[in-house]
């Protein structure tokens, strides 16, 4: 295990503080970063793109956590509802439905291509094509951002994304060896062969293989790399607490406001009524979180149950489209899909810090400031993981050293960070995530009459998405 | 010998004609099988069975002429039994359902009961998950009228109740696509009172279904002397559409199905206040020909709903449902709605159903006592001997009787159509090709007789005089199909 030293200065929120990180961090981190110098290339950049993108709406189902309600569904279940929600919310006319593609990290084995699935089932014709993405938790941003392109650039008018998770049930299989085993049972051909087959076998062979907990290039548990990172930063208990609270406050809010408006009800065989609202938000008194034990460094860690996401079973869906074929469509669309980043590093050290990799490249990409930006929907994957990408972001020395900026970039007003909720409280189904961020981003524009957001989010594999969305008017 | 009771000659006919073919030689055998098949083509038992094929073929058309533009988007209110039911045949058949109901819990009731009939077809590989997945999509269960601006058809299937079904059809219209239909799912409620509450009566019309739903063949559709020929036109279409063997009857009390079962379940009630045995009685009806017994259909409808149809169709037709002893009937049945013995819905009826195999259903001693102790003093106790044909035909006769009736008056629009409603509705034993084939093979001058001796039996009463065509057919030897 590698120690970080410690900071003279802990940053809290919103305060500019220096950090300092162990030279053991990565140093090509520097040769990746974006541009020094803001480039306003705006309309330059949209005429080489091609059309206007279009989010014409959006639907999810109600995020729930895992072993609750949706224990007896699937993922094409859940995903399969989304789509039917989604077509009954738009009212779409399958006609003018040109593609599917929907995220799903999970993979059921019963079938690799969960958007077709779950598309055919929803009644889409089967004339319509689907594929299914797979980028950890920000799978349905890809799928977002791979249906953007083909728009822009002309291939198709119109498409569902979206992404899908079940949590409550996890593919898990049998071990290599007596996979082995059987797939050499179906070439036996004599009772010798059985007998040299049982030969085999070992009851060791019988323990099962269980879908990886643990980042596939490093062995470490996510939340593991969340609290270094969190220490990294000097980000306190404390400060991840009152965050995780806040998270949760906002979703109650946001749900008594009636402001969580992409939720579709779900039927379940067995329930007496629907399912209709999240059931991961609660209000835990301060203390509680206070007393709780650290749940991946122990003893000393700081991320806990109560600042980290759920797992959670749920999905999710949107509709974007040209804006000439929304407009054309009858359809008021809810935001322009302005510009779209991915970045990826090192997932040791930096597994979690893709936000703070990714903001000042898509707003430079954008021709905008962080000042320019009154929505922020940022991933909330672990308290302590999301205040450190904002620390990073008003370091100076982070900014320097890892993004080639000349100065810190900038605060981020946390008056205008995740408003109507975040992961922390309303769920985290891994590939449905980023159709919900960008759903609360265009509904808070349109709710607060303001210009522009920026959905950010990191993922598994050390990988991260930003977006920046304007409202349509 | 058990699931035909006897009333099919021809498994026993394959057996002796395999037995002879084994014990005799190929050729005796094939000798055999053609004088067999020879015999049995001229039962009527094949003969009613081949009429009874016509007659379905028959009403697969749509008498009323094919509408100009089929109707897609339908919306079904009440998602109970009937209403899911009636979502599930539609959405199936690729129509686009709204399924509303008054609450939350409505609603997943009625979208589990869809779900997991489809999930058992799936499991009879009798459909794909596929195909059942996208019928399911086809529904969107509401709690309001959104979407009824651009629905073609309303199926109402709330509870039987006239003023709330009237203030259900102003609610709907409110919402409701111009020019659109209101069908009433009622059993018993006279359309024309519901459409006394429409903004345009000749788009309001009787579409009654059979439960289960996805099982049951029959439709019947009602028609008002208001009711448009392009609104029949094209609730039958949709019925056709969504797998169904339509008929179209007319708007009187019980129309056709409801009223031919009252004065037979009049008989029956009758029969148990006079001490006949639970069992007895099913086991006559079933050697009869009907798929169900007697009482244990009457614990099926639910004894409640049996109260409501006896009461109001004693009104209507005092002399045949009615009768002196109509009001211990109805009294009787009360009772038994009062002790909460509602039939299989509330586990206990007639017979008890709490757990155990259907098979060995137990007899509610208390519904005995109830039924017995209702027995007013003009009615006698019927003997322990009676036969289990002559039981059995006295449930007929009042059916045939009734139905008799109704072509007559023309709630019917030919004995086809009656023969068709009977048989897929109700069950009337299939071999006799329905009610009107029955007339024709018993013979009108033995049913008119038959009649006689049971009036004489019970004391004179009237609900046993033949209708007046019966009269005129024992006479003339005249027939109702040729």
């Amino acid at each position: 295990m590698f120690t970080l030293p410690r900071l003279a200065v802990a940053p809290a929120l919103g305060r500019t503080a220096s950090s300092a990180l162990a030279a053991s961090l990565s140093t090509a981190a520097a040769a990746r970063a974006g541009p020094a110098v803001k480039v306003d290339r705006k309309k330059e950049i949209q005429a080489a793109k091609g059309r206007n993108v279009v989010l014409v709406d959006a639907a999810r189902t109600p995020f729930v956590m895992a072993g609750t309600d949706f224990k007896p569904l699937w993922s094409h279940d859940l995903l399969r509802k989304a789509f039917k929600g989604l077509l009954a919310k738009t009212q779409l006319d399958t006609e003018h439905l040109d593609y599917v593609i929907a995220g799903n990290v999970l993979q059921e084995v019963k079938t690799s291509n969960v958007a077709r699935e779950a598309a055919l089932g929803a009644g889409i014709p089967d004339s319509v094509p689907a594929h299914t993405v797979t980028m950890a938790c920000i799978s349905s941003n890809q799928a977002l951002t791979t249906g953007a392109s083909m728009i822009a650039s002309g291939q198709i008018d119109s498409m569902i994304f979206g992404g899908t998770e079940v949590m409550s049930d996890v593919p898990i299989r049998f071990s290599r060896p007596l996979r082995r085993l059987m797939l050499d049972a179906q070439k036996v051909r004599s009772p010798q062969g059985w007998i040299n087959l049982l030969k085999r076998f070992r009851p060791s062979m019988l323990a099962p293989e269980l879908p990886a907990v643990a980042e596939f290039s490093t062995n470490e548990v996510m939340g593991h790399s969340a609290d270094r990172l969190a220490a990294a930063f000097d980000i306190s208990r404390e400060a991840q607490d009152d965050f995780a609270l806040r998270s949760h406050m906002n979703a109650l809010e946001a749900g008594k406001a009636g402001k969580l408006s992409d939720i579709v009800p779900v039927y379940v065989p067995g329930k007496k009524e629907p399912v209709v609202a999240d059931n991961g938000v609660r209000i835990t008194p301060r203390e509680k979180l206070a007393s709780l034990n650290p749940a991946f460094v122990k003893p000393h860690g700081t991320v806990t149950a109560g600042n980290a996401s759920f797992l959670t079973d749920g999905a999710s869906a949107g509709l974007i489209m040209s804006e000439d074929k929304a407009l054309e469509l009858g359809y008021k669309p809810l935001a322009y899909i302005r510009e779209y980043e991915y970045v990826a590093q090192d997932p040791k050290d930096e597994l979690l810090l893709g936000p703070a990799y990714v903001t000042p490249k898509v707003l430079a990409k954008a021709g905008l400031t962080l000042d320019d930006i009154s929505v922020f929907e940022y991933h909330e994957a672990f308290a302590g993981q999301l205040l450190a990408n904002i620390a990073a972001l008003e370091s100076e020395w982070f900014c320097k050293n890892k993004l080639g900026l000349d100065a810190a970039f900038g605060s981020i007003d946390m008056d205008k960070l995740n408003n109507w909720g975040g992961s922390l409280s309303i769920g985290h189904p891994f590939a449905a995530t980023s159709t919900r961020l960008t759903y609360h981003a265009a509904k808070r524009l349109q709710d607060a009459d303001t210009k522009y957001a920026l959905t950010a989010a990191c993922a598994a594999g050390g990988l991260g998405s930003g977006n920046v969305i304007e409202r349509y008017e | 010998m058990k699931l035909t009771q006897g009333n099919y000659p021809a498994p026993l006919a394959i057996l002796e004609t395999v037995k002879a073919g084994l014990e005799e030689g190929m050729v005796r055998g094939l000798a055999k099988e053609a004088s067999e098949f020879g015999r049995l083509s001229q039962t009527f038992q094949s003969k009613g069975l081949v009429s009874l094929f016509f007659a379905q073929q028959h009403c697969k058309k749509n008498r009323f002429g094919t509408p100009d533009a089929p109707i897609n988007n339908v919306a079904v209110l009440g998602a109970g039994l009937m209403g899911a039911g009636v979502a599930q045949v539609s959405a199936v058949k690729g129509m686009n359902v709204i399924l509303k109901d008054a609450s939350e819990q409505g609603l997943a009731n009625g979208m589990a009961q869809i779900q997991g009939n489809l999930d058992k077809r799936v499991k009879k590989k009798a459909t794909t998950s596929l195909e059942a997945n996208r019928a399911v999509a086809r529904v969107t269960p509401q709690l309001d009228y959104a979407g009824f601006d651009n629905t073609d058809l309303v199926i109402e299937a709330v509870f039987e109740d006239l003023d709330l079904k009237k203030k259900i059809v102003k609610e709907t219209e409110a919402s409701l696509k111009k020019g659109a239909i209101f069908a009433s799912n009622t059993s018993a409620l006279p359309i024309k009172d519901i459409a006394t509450a429409s903004r345009d009566p000749s788009k309001v019309i009787g579409m009654h279904y059979f439960s289960p739903v996805d099982k049951m063949q029959l439709l019947e559709i009602i028609t008002t002397d208001k009711t448009s020929d392009a609104t029949a036109a094209a609730a039958v279409d949709v019925g056709l559409r969504q797998g169904k063997t339509v008929i179209a009857v007319g708007d009187g009390p019980g129309f056709y199905t409801t009223r031919i079962l009252a004065p037979m379940l009049a008989e029956a009630i009758a029969l148990l206040m006079r001490g006949v045995e639970f069992k007895k009685l099913d086991t006559a009806s079933k050697k009869m020909g009907f798929p169900v017994g007697a009482v244990t259909l009457a614990d099926e409808v639910g004894l409640d709903v049996g109260m409501h149809v006896s009461d109001s169709l004693s009104k209507a037709f005092p002399t045949r449902v009615g009768g002196p002893h109509a009001d211990a009937g109805v009294a009787a049945l009360k009772a038994m709605v009062d002790a909460k013995y509602l039939g299989r819905k509330a586990g206990k009826g007639c017979f008890i159903y709490e757990g155990g195999k259907s098979k060995s259903r137990a007899v509610n001693d208390a519904a005995v006592k109830i039924f017995t102790s209702a027995k007013p003093a003009g009615l006698s106790t019927m003997s322990k001997d009676v036969s289990d044909e002559d039981l059995g035909l006295r449930l007929v006769a009042r059916f045939v009787n009734e139905a008799v009736h109704c072509l007559d008056e023309g709630i019917l629009h030919s004995a086809t159509d009656g023969d068709v409603g009977a048989v897929f509705g109700l069950g009337f034993p299939p071999f006799y090709g329905g009610p009107f084939r029955f007339v024709d093979v018993f013979g009108a001058d033995n049913l008119v007789e038959l009649m006689a001796r049971f009036k004489d039996e019970d004391g004179g009463a009237e609900h046993w005089d033949p209708s007046p065509v019966l009269l005129d057919m024992a006479k003339s030897g005249k027939k109702f199909h040729n």
